[in-house]
């Protein structure tokens, strides 16, 4: 059986994103269940570090793309080079990012290689299927389970056929995990000029205003989470002046995202972040399985709503009945009163 | 040679508004309870186009979508939004789509109203989320992609410049043209129905639509070509069957579980003064606050 491939992606600050550092890690996992070596593909240019940071999660060879011309990112010529490598090394899996890049590349290079691609996949597991239609057994499958239909279900999917099976993971969702920090692989380089053609520099970036990110929800202990049930942007401030007073952060729903109460960097869920904090308050918050798939790991989880049979309830540890307009202002006033 | 847009959009069941009676008894979703609407990023993917014939008045905007018969329903809404026409691809075949699968058979369509200049489509749909049918359709056509617009700043027969959102921050950036751009939520809303759109083409119908009618409406079409939707089944689209459908689809579905909530003990309490203060007080004492 061939690779597993992880494209990892180059920040502004030319070190690989944690989301491909957490893609390594888990697909570290994978090689092992299906005996195979683990593969890194870096395309961008003076990347600094990548040995010893690559190293400890196990993979055993980086392909490595150096070229001016490939960073920052672009669509055509990371295509390019990917195709190449995939023609020649014809992985089992390959990996990316369900980031603003690997969202981008991805299908692209699923569509040229014609073979099955799976966004936001929020677990990945190795398995076997057989096909009654065709009377086959098909051995080592990758499963690449997400919710679907408005986070309504769970589907597995699978790519009996073709190669690579594809997938993208959201940042957070995988954990990143250290294989062995002795552990050493291979560089091999790529040579881009003999890839790139004038073609793929149909698209040119003019200017560029990168942040990082300053609302980081991600590492936040305590979040205050918002939903359509808080009905207001107005009602979101009772939110942020909670947050204030408990050194949290804010997060949102989709629907509150949607419904314009707040950006969507606070967005946790399948389409948004994935969070761990110690404690999670949902404030009116239903809890649509897409939203649950992002914070049902946090180790407490209070609910605020009006109704008591709302589904976020059922992973609550405690559930107030109640107002989220009513019941913020007692929380910051207890708060208060009882903190020296 | 005219200015020509090629709008994607897809009529989606309205899964952000998922009500109780939307749940079957058995756990699994009753389709039928969630009403079909324009994909929202779709919508804003029109607006793009049409802001585009604000400016290029000689420009024509033509939606392009797949579905069943009723998706005409949203060809109508960007006829009344001001958009020029629309074709509806539709067949059998093309039931069990992946997006692999849906790229092909909608470039095969763009391939038949060549030629374009643009082919801009939402980002994503809200009924799978996987933004991946722009791209794919773009690699299918052999053109360059910009994703996330934005706002597109200038566009003239050779060039586009368009502000793409990304996760930490934006993005401008020049393509040739013909290109494939996917919408971003952020980009403006579509403007409404226009009055006289309405009039003008409430009676627009598909064959299919005109069958089902009650009432002889041969003279109006003879009148009023304009009116008549035009549907492509696979075989208009010289499709090859074996790239269609379930076929043409590499994922395939292996298990679908509907969501059962793992269920914990939850305490229930009421938001009186007394209770909130012992939760506080509970909280603190126990460093998860505090």
């Amino acid at each position: 059986m061939n690779n597993i491939f992880v494209y990892c992606e180059v920040t502004e600050e030319r070190t690989i994103a944690d989301v491909s550092l957490e893609l390594l890690s888990k697909g570290k996992k994978l090689a092992g269940d299906l005996n195979v070596k683990l593969e890194a593909v870096v395309i961008g240019h003076k990347v600094s570090g990548l040995e010893p940071l690559l190293y400890p999660y196990g993979v055993d060879v980086i392909h490595y793309a150096d070229d001016e011309r490939l960073f920052p990112y672009t669509t055509l010529p990371h295509t390019s080079i990917m195709l190449d490598l995939f023609e020649k090394e014809k992985p089992e899996i390959a990996l990316f990012g369900a980031t603003s890049i690997g969202r981008d590349i991805a299908p692209r290079v699923a569509s040229a290689l014609r073979c099955g691609l799976t966004a936001d996949c929020t677990s990945l597991e190795i398995g076997d299927h057989f096909e009654n239609k065709t009377q086959t057994e098909y051995k080592n499958l990758l499963y690449q389970i997400r919710p679907a239909f408005g986070g309504n279900i769970i589907a597995t999917i699978i790519n009996p056929e073709t190669r690579p099976q594809m997938a993208t993971v959201r940042e957070g969702v995988m954990k990143k995990e250290i294989f062995s920090a002795k552990f050493k692989g291979k560089l091999k380089k790529i040579d881009a000029r003999k890839i790139l053609k004038d073609d793929d520099f149909a698209v040119t970036i003019i200017e560029r205003h990168m942040e990082k990110s300053k609302i980081d929800i991600k590492n936040a202990q305590v979040i205050i989470s918002g939903g359509y049930g808080v009905g207001s942007k107005e009602n979101f401030n009772l939110l942020f002046d909670l947050a204030d007073i408990l050194g949290a952060q804010v997060g949102a729903s989709r629907a509150a995202v949607d419904a314009g109460f707040v950006d969507h960097e606070r967005q946790v869920g399948q389409t948004g972040v994935t969070v761990r904090p110690k404690l999670y308050i949902a404030c009116g918050i239903s809890g649509a399985v897409q939203h649950r798939a992002g914070m049902d790991q946090s180790a407490q989880i209070i609910s605020i709503n009006t109704d008591v049979s709302a589904p976020i309830n059922q992973i609550a540890d405690f559930t107030i009945v109640g107002n989220v307009a009513d019941v913020i202002p007692k929380m910051i006033r207890f708060y208060k009163k009882n903190s020296k | 040679m005219r200015f020509r847009i090629i709008v994607l959009a897809k009529q989606v069941p309205d899964t952000r508004n998922v009500g109780k009676d939307a749940m079957k008894a058995d756990g699994t979703v009753n389709r039928a309870a969630l009403p079909a609407i324009f994909n929202p990023e779709d919508l804003h993917a029109l607006e793009q186009a049409l802001s585009i014939k604000d400016k290029i008045p000689e420009a024509e905007v033509i939606l392009l979508t797949m579905g069943p018969f009723r998706a005409a329903e949203i060809i109508r809404e960007a006829m009344y939004r001001g958009a020029d026409r629309g074709y509806l691809i539709t067949d059998r075949k093309f039931a069990g789509s992946d997006t692999l699968a849906t790229s092909y058979a909608l470039s095969l369509a763009v391939k038949k109203l060549a030629p374009y200049h643009l082919v801009i489509s939402g980002r994503q749909a809200i009924d799978g989320d996987t933004a991946q049918v722009g791209p794919q359709t773009a690699e299918k056509l052999g053109i360059p992609q910009i994703t996330y617009c934005e706002e597109i700043i200038s566009v003239d027969a050779k060039k586009i410049i368009v502000k793409r959102r990304l996760e930490r921050g934006v993005e401008v950036v020049n393509s040739t043209l013909p290109a494939a751009i996917t919408v971003h939520g952020s980009a403006p809303v579509c403007r409404q129905r226009v009055a006289k759109l309405l009039m003008k083409y409430k009676h627009a119908r598909t064959v299919t639509e005109l069958q089902n009618e009650t009432k002889d409406y041969t003279e109006l079409y003879n009148d009023r070509p304009y009116l008549l939707i035009d549907e492509w089944t696979a075989d208009d689209l010289n499709a090859q069957t074996e790239m269609l459908g379930l076929s043409g689809s590499p994922t395939k579905v292996k298990k679908i579980e509907n969501v059962v909530f793992q269920h914990k003990d939850s305490k229930i309490i009421g938001s009186s003064d007394k209770e909130i203060e012992s939760l506080m007080k509970e909280l603190m004492k126990s460093h998860i606050i505090g």
